[in-house]
């Protein structure tokens, strides 16, 4: 008789979650990971905490008021960003999908930068080389590769397992746990694999694709996964920022040392909607969020700060006053962020433009000056010469 | 002077470009040790290393995605797409990422990236390994497309297209691959982004690209024992296409044959057909005709020739043009 249960067998589903610090903000020990940072780095971990979910409040709000055409709120996943963001060296470089909000805070990116794509005036407002993070990826999975590319270019720049902690480098990228079924995301883990890129795959599993439950895109935990292809997997509480912390410090340390990719799944949930435009209450238990409220990544650290001495009132206060400050001002800038021009999207498609966008460019720009001629009397601006150059543009 | 194959005027093309630049790799499937399935990178990996030629996993997207991370690190990847009717997997990284990064980031980030693939049919392969799908490049805003139809453009049109700090697509004519001419790799190349006069005629324009431009001058000299005199235009770039030479042309002849391999249907042909009658519309003695692959899938190779054009379907529609 053929016996299938002994495949079953097979199949160990069992898993350690490590955590540091509890929901109550009780401190934890773990035999693999220890929180390294002292009283005042945790002091400063809540102020990221509490700023993003201020920065993150601001954008829904704005939304809301119709100010940003959209805005993917990172709430419930601050602790994942903060600890794997403030994980990162200088030299290190990180790839988002377009909720990282908290990662781009820890790189020193202006909030501002990350509205404009949600409010229509552009399609990633920053420089990535100026703080090592990447400009926001929409379509899922895609940034995994330029991820994983990026990371065989340290490779070939000697940025790897030299022992020079200013010099060793590695990249983190970003997913959510529906990214795992794409076929970018298992190609970057293949070539990662492969090639032993300095590259950590860091999965925010929020339990939720837009409607469709973790239970869609997989039957095993996914950092169960990674031993398939050839690298280590650790589930860490997402909710927990030193943990985080401790896992992500780790695995950038093995991806610098030239050890290879590790696959961090941070193990969270998404408190609110995918987008403003998703109503969740179409597709899951209210319960489900009450149960998760208790395990808030902010609370239990304001409660082990508090319980402990490592900070009071005052400072609480002040940091409350500060994200207020911060979101004001940054409601201010947005709003009055300029539209782009539409001349200027003719000069941004390629290095060497084309004769045939330079005709299109200067048939628009002839086209618009015939309104400003029947409006004020003046056609003035948006002249175009024969090179395509816009008067007044940077040369 | 020496006489290279198209194939092997690429690799001397490649070598070429890797010794003036260190940032630029080579990066596909097979293309190390065994050189390539049409030897296209034959000795590279040998000479350049392993980091510099690397033979990747079988995965087109992740060959083109991999090569956006490396573009965004400083480098110039060569990727070869071993057959046209593999690139589809890729497609995404090629249209979403690739095309759109520097206009994403407005103009801050540049994606050097040369996507090579062999096109075209007439060597009796199995499905797949035939197609033309140039037009569903040239559609796409951000990349620029290119064909190579002989040796000596194959030599300097791929180094171009290596220091171009724009994507190029660039496509190869398989069934041209050994072919062989005069490279002279010391003369001075035509721009990249050019098309040329590679048959100066009087009575009607055919323009053509990659495998299609030889079977055009064949056309064109048959005419010509008939008392016919065809101008030959290799197209060479499809997006941008140089419409300069053949509008001139056609403002002499006043008649137009486009000829490709690929599907008539919203083609290159469908393209040029267009700008011509903006361009020069009471220059035209004829409306331009197209001579295409019919709008079907590649059919099994023992018909291939049939549906292939070929001479005497170009001359046909030489014919036709002349009618009028």
């Amino acid at each position: 008789m053929i016996d299938a249960g002994a495949l079953s067998a097979r199949f160990d589903t069992a898993h350690d979650l490590v955590q540091l610090m509890t929901p109550e903000g009780e401190r934890v020990e773990h035999p693999d990971f220890s929180c390294e940072l002292d009283d005042e780095q945790i002091r400063a971990m809540y102020r990221d905490l509490v700023l993003v979910r201020r920065i993150d409040t601001e954008a829904t709000a704005l939304q809301r008021q119709g100010e940003l055409g959209i805005w993917a709120s990172l709430l419930g996943q601050e602790a994942a960003q903060i600890g794997s963001g403030r994980a990162m060296r200088r030299q290190d470089f990180a790839f988002p999908t377009y909720r990282e909000h908290g990662v781009a805070w820890c790189r020193g990116v202006d909030p501002l930068r990350l509205l404009g794509l949600f409010r229509g005036v552009d399609q990633g407002g920053w420089d990535p080389r100026d703080d090592g993070f990447a400009l926001y990826t929409i379509v899922i999975g895609a940034q995994t590769l330029h991820a994983t590319g990026y990371a065989m270019g340290m490779q070939r720049d000697g940025c790897v397992g030299t022992g020079d902690a200013e010099r060793d480098a590695a990249v983190i990228a970003y997913f959510g746990d529906g990214a795992t079924s794409q076929g970018d995301v298992n190609e970057a883990f293949i070539w990662a694999s492969v090639f032993n890129a300095p590259v950590v795959f860091f999965c925010q599993n929020n339990q939720w694709a837009i409607s469709e439950p973790i239970e869609r895109q997989t039957r095993i935990p996914l950092f169960q996964r990674a031993l398939g292809f050839g690298f280590p997997g650790v589930r860490v509480d997402g909710n927990d920022v030193l943990a985080c912390h401790a896992v992500t410090s780790a695995a950038l340390q093995r991806a610098r040392d030239g050890s290879g990719p590790t696959f961090v799944e941070a193990y969270t949930y998404r408190m609110g909607a995918h987008t403003t435009s998703d109503d969740p209450t179409r597709y899951r238990l209210h319960d489900d969020l009450e149960h998760w409220k208790l395990k808030d990544p902010i609370a239990r650290v304001k409660a082990y700060l508090a319980r402990g001495g490592g900070a009071d009132e005052t400072y609480f206060a002040e940091v409350e006053a500060e994200s207020d400050d911060v979101a004001r001002r940054l409601r201010e800038r947005c709003l009055s962020m300029p539209d782009p021009d539409v001349l200027d999207i003719f000069d941004q498609v390629y290095a060497d433009k084309t004769p045939e966008l330079v005709r299109q460019q200067q048939e628009y720009a002839a086209y618009l000056a015939t309104f400003e001629d029947s409006e004020t009397g003046s056609g003035t601006g948006s002249a175009v010469d024969a090179d395509g150059d816009r008067e007044g543009a940077p040369a | 002077m020496t006489q290279l194959t198209l194939a092997k005027a690429l690799t001397h093309g490649l070598r070429r470009a890797m010794d003036l630049d260190v940032k630029v790799l080579v990066m596909g499937e097979d293309v190390g040790k065994l050189g390539g399935v049409f030897r296209v990178t034959d000795g590279l990996q040998k000479d350049f290393g392993e980091d510099r030629v690397i033979d990747t996993p079988l995965a087109e997207s992740g060959i083109i995605g991999t090569a956006v991370g490396l573009a965004l690190r400083g480098y110039r990847p060569v990727c070869e797409i071993q057959f046209d009717g593999f690139v589809y997997p890729a497609y995404d990284q090629i249209v979403s990422q690739v095309a759109k990064m520097r206009f994403r980031s407005q103009g801050r980030l540049p994606m050097p990236i040369v996507i090579r693939i062999p096109f075209g049919g007439g060597i009796g392969a199995v499905e797949h390994h035939s197609e033309s799908p140039e037009a569903q490049f040239a559609h796409t805003a951000g990349l620029k497309v290119v064909a190579c139809s002989n040796p000596f453009d194959a030599y300097w049109m791929i180094q171009q297209a290596v220091a171009s700090d724009d994507p190029v697509v660039f496509f190869e004519p398989k069934r041209r691959y050994w072919e062989k001419a005069e490279v002279d790799e010391d003369g001075s190349p035509d721009p990249l982004f050019s098309s040329r006069v590679v048959r100066a005629g009087t009575d009607v324009t055919v323009l053509a690209y990659g495998p299609m431009v030889k079977t055009a001058q064949e056309a064109a000299v048959a005419a010509d024992a008939e008392g016919r005199s065809l101008e030959v235009i290799d197209l060479r770039t499809l997006s941008p296409l140089d419409m300069d030479p053949v509008l001139e042309s056609v403002r002499r002849t006043g008649r137009v044959v486009v000829v490709h391999e690929a599907t008539v249907n919203l083609g290159i042909g469908a393209e040029v057909a267009a700008r011509v009658s903006e361009e020069c519309f009471y220059a035209l003695e004829a409306p331009v005709l197209r001579v295409g692959a019919f709008d079907t899938p590649y059919p099994p190779s023992r018909i291939e020739e049939e549906y292939l054009p070929d001479l005497d379907r170009v001359l046909d529609a030489v014919d036709r043009a002349l009618a009028y």
